[in-house]
């Protein structure tokens, strides 16, 4: 980069996901629609900040569904994720492969190697083969914004969604990205009514997927010659195979290697790679996670290396590619532990678990901020699995252990996971109620905090903190018939919650008892979105006075 | 400085600023008109854990991540977070600490980050004027003069 390039127009540092945000604004992409969860959270902030529509859906599933409907219609569709959140939207995922789309419609799976924050460190490369999707894999923030827009491209060319797979590296990695001058014209929506192709009947499904298959064979042939896969020229001693984030930690490794970096990685442009793996001395396939191209490769009769089993786990860097590469499986130097994250010293529900711990509570947890109250000095949090499982994995204890366990079992979740998936755990609670009944609590800081404050239907307020719908847990829970639904307030000094809770293990009956104080690190914000919505109702009825 | 490329890391824990800190030193290098790569990990870090950030820049960065033995300067905002960090410095790689700033002449104590980056900013080849832009274009209005007289105490020298 020489200093004449410094001020050129349009030439920025970004992280990987404003890169998409940009893009998908550029690509005129109709309505952006996700559900929070590191890595993915910040593309719809910054895809609004950019003047896009976005929103916040109560789960990944329902934000799939609403951009399915807008790729029907015609329109451009982005559907954002973390990597688990796409096993909640994998049902309509694997059956709008089958009938395809109208507009275009990119799903963003942000997978977490290593789990910097995640329950698990599933390879959602898995999904494009499992639901027969095209998958594109950027590197970094430049090819994150060059990708997305041909990902819109494939989408609409072969009418099939996109499954976009970025990880927590290249997310949330800064790098310098020189955008394309000129927005995209974005086609018209328009309903085009096509039963045989969207009503997903067995008659109907079966044709639709032997269309899905014709197209992926046609993608696979375009994707032999196609622009998303590159080489990098060098000594044919070495040949790598890679893709994402590790094409970089590779030309650090191993800068004298010849490297073929695979852009599209389903389907695969299987006679390219067989023509690069001739070309050079030894061909070892580079990929964190899951052995996915090197199977793939041998099973293409392909005799390519691969990384050592020991390697499976965690995420690459330059020193761990150099150990594999050169095939070192003597132990890994543990990192020194860190100072691990802690409920803030301020937070509410530093008293429940406080309460839990004293009772001695069996509890069934979840995932946010709260799954902390597992740790020292709590140790108050017995189980956690996944979003919304504290309602099942709760009720399933009470219904096997002895009495004097499980009346002592509780499920805990936040207001928005709870929103999330925990719903339907709280019917299955009024459906298939315990003998001794079931307590469940609700942590309800007004925020989705740990991905740091975004909101749900639960807080009343959009993705940019506009007034909304908003849905009130007391009056879903009575409304589901459960008659104990009590809302306390934490306070320091008080033990109303720790009353609460003994005399609701006491009951025998089912009850939800709402925790509600607002998190401290957005009690300032909230009061001036308050205050604004306040003026703005003051100047409708003003107006219309 | 392998290849031309200058390994920074920046270690702390959250909420002292690790991340403004490094967003302000990868704005000042992309300013000074060098190729740039930032890493970091959200999440869990958000609640008081240990946070760090690897900023890489030089003519044509690949990697986004510094690996141990690799960094030619390490950033410590917190004295206790030094231990499981040093490992990060290659040899003859140069250490920036808190101790090394009179926190007692900051106007605003949460400014140590931008003073270790004034103190950090004597090794680093970068015009003033690019830290200077930084400063302005990732901190809010009402604490930027704070943060410049942080930056100018640790670019001066505040233990000489």
């Amino acid at each position: 980069m020489t200093k004449s390039e410094v001020h050129t127009p349009g030439r920025q540092l970004l992280s990987g996901n404003e890169a998409i945000a940009l893009a998908a604004r550029h690509a005129g992409v109709a309505l952006g629609s996700g559900y929070p969860g590191t890595p993915s959270t910040e593309i719809l902030e910054n895809f609004a900040r950019y003047g896009g529509r976005a929103q916040w859906s109560p789960n990944e599933k329902t934000a799939l569904e609403v951009c399915i409907g807008v790729a029907y219609g015609g329109a451009r569709a982005l559907a954002t994720m973390k990597h688990v959140g796409l096993n909640v939207a994998a049902d309509p995922l694997f059956t709008v492969a089958y009938t395809g789309v109208t507009g275009a419609l990119v799903v963003i799976s942000a997978d977490d190697p290593g789990m910097a924050s995640s329950q698990n460190e599933q390879d959602n490369r898995r999904y494009a083969v499992a639901a027969g999707l095209p998958m594109l894999e950027p590197s970094d923030s430049q090819e994150a914004y060059d990708f997305f827009g041909q990902a819109i491209e494939i989408s609409e060319r072969w009418r099939i969604p996109v499954l976009f797979r970025v990880t927590t590296r290249v997310c949330h990695s800064k790098s310098v990205v020189q955008p394309v001058a000129g927005s995209a014209a974005a086609p018209k929506p328009e309903f085009v009514r096509d039963v045989r192709g969207r009503v997903m009947i067995p008659a109907y499904a079966r044709q639709a997927h032997r269309r899905l298959r014709a197209k992926l064979a046609e993608i696979a042939a375009w994707n032999e010659t196609g622009p998303l896969n590159r080489e990098h020229p060098g000594d044919p001693g070495l040949g790598v195979i890679t893709s994402g984030v590790n094409y970089l930690h590779v030309r650090d490794a191993a800068p004298e290697a010849r490297v073929l970096k695979l852009g599209m990685t389903h389907p695969l442009p299987l006679e390219r790679i067989r023509a690069f793996a001739a070309s050079v001395r030894r061909c070892f396939v580079l990929e964190e996670g899951d052995p996915y191209l090197v199977e793939a490769l041998r099973a293409a009769g392909m005799a390519v290396e691969g990384k050592a089993e020991m390697y499976r786990y965690g995420e690459f860097d330059v020193a761990r590619v150099r150990r594999i590469l050169a095939g070192d499986t003597t132990p890994e130097a543990a990192p020194a532990p860190g100072k691990p994250p802690q409920l803030c010293d301020a937070c509410a529900y530093r008293q429940v678990f406080g309460a839990l711990h004293k009772l001695q509570a069996i509890v069934a947890g979840d995932i946010g901020c709260y799954t902390l109250g597992a740790l020292a000095p709590f140790e108050a949090m017995d189980t956690c699995v996944c979003m919304g499982a504290s309602l099942g994995v709760g009720l399933g204890l009470r219904h096997v252990l002895p009495p004097e366990q499980r009346k002592r079992v509780v499920s805990i979740i936040g207001d928005s996971t709870f929103v999330h998936s925990g719903i339907n755990g709280l019917v299955e609670m009024v459906y298939n109620p315990p003998p001794d009944g079931h307590v469940l609590i609700i942590l309800d800081n007004s925020t989705t905090a740990m991905t740091g404050h975004q909101e749900h239907p639960g807080t009343g307020r959009t993705l940019e903190h506009q007034a909304t719908g908003r849905v009130v847990f007391e009056d879903l829970a009575r409304s589901l018939g459960v008659k104990r639904v009590h809302v306390v307030e934490p306070r320091v000094g008080s033990d109303d919650f720790e009353r609460l809770l003994v005399d609701s293990l006491a009951s025998g009956e089912l009850a939800v008892i709402i925790v509600r104080r607002p998190c401290i690190l957005i009690a300032k914000q909230l009061k001036e979105y308050e205050r604004q919505q306040t003026e703005q109702e003051c100047d409708c009825s003003c107006a219309t006075a | 400085m392998r290849d031309g490329v200058t390994n920074v890391v920046i270690a702390g824990l959250g909420g002292q600023g690790v991340l403004k800190a490094s967003d302000i030193l990868a704005d000042a290098v992309f300013r000074a008109g060098h190729d740039v790569k930032k890493a970091e990990v959200h999440g869990m870090s958000q609640r008081g854990g240990s946070v760090n950030t690897d900023i890489r820049y030089g003519r044509k960065v690949y990697s986004p991540m510094i690996s141990r033995g690799e960094a030619d300067f390490l950033v410590v905002l917190a004295a206790d977070q030094l231990e499981h960090n040093r490992s990060y410095l290659r040899p003859g790689g140069v250490l920036v600490e808190p101790g090394m700033v009179d926190a007692s002449r900051l106007t605003n104590k949460r400014s140590i980050n931008v003073a270790l980056l004034g103190l950090l900013s004597r090794q680093l080849d970068l015009p003033e004027s690019c830290w200077l832009e930084a400063l302005a274009a990732n901190l809010p209005a009402a604490l930027l003069e704070a943060n410049r007289e942080a930056f100018e105490l640790g670019r001066t020298g505040a233990h000489g």
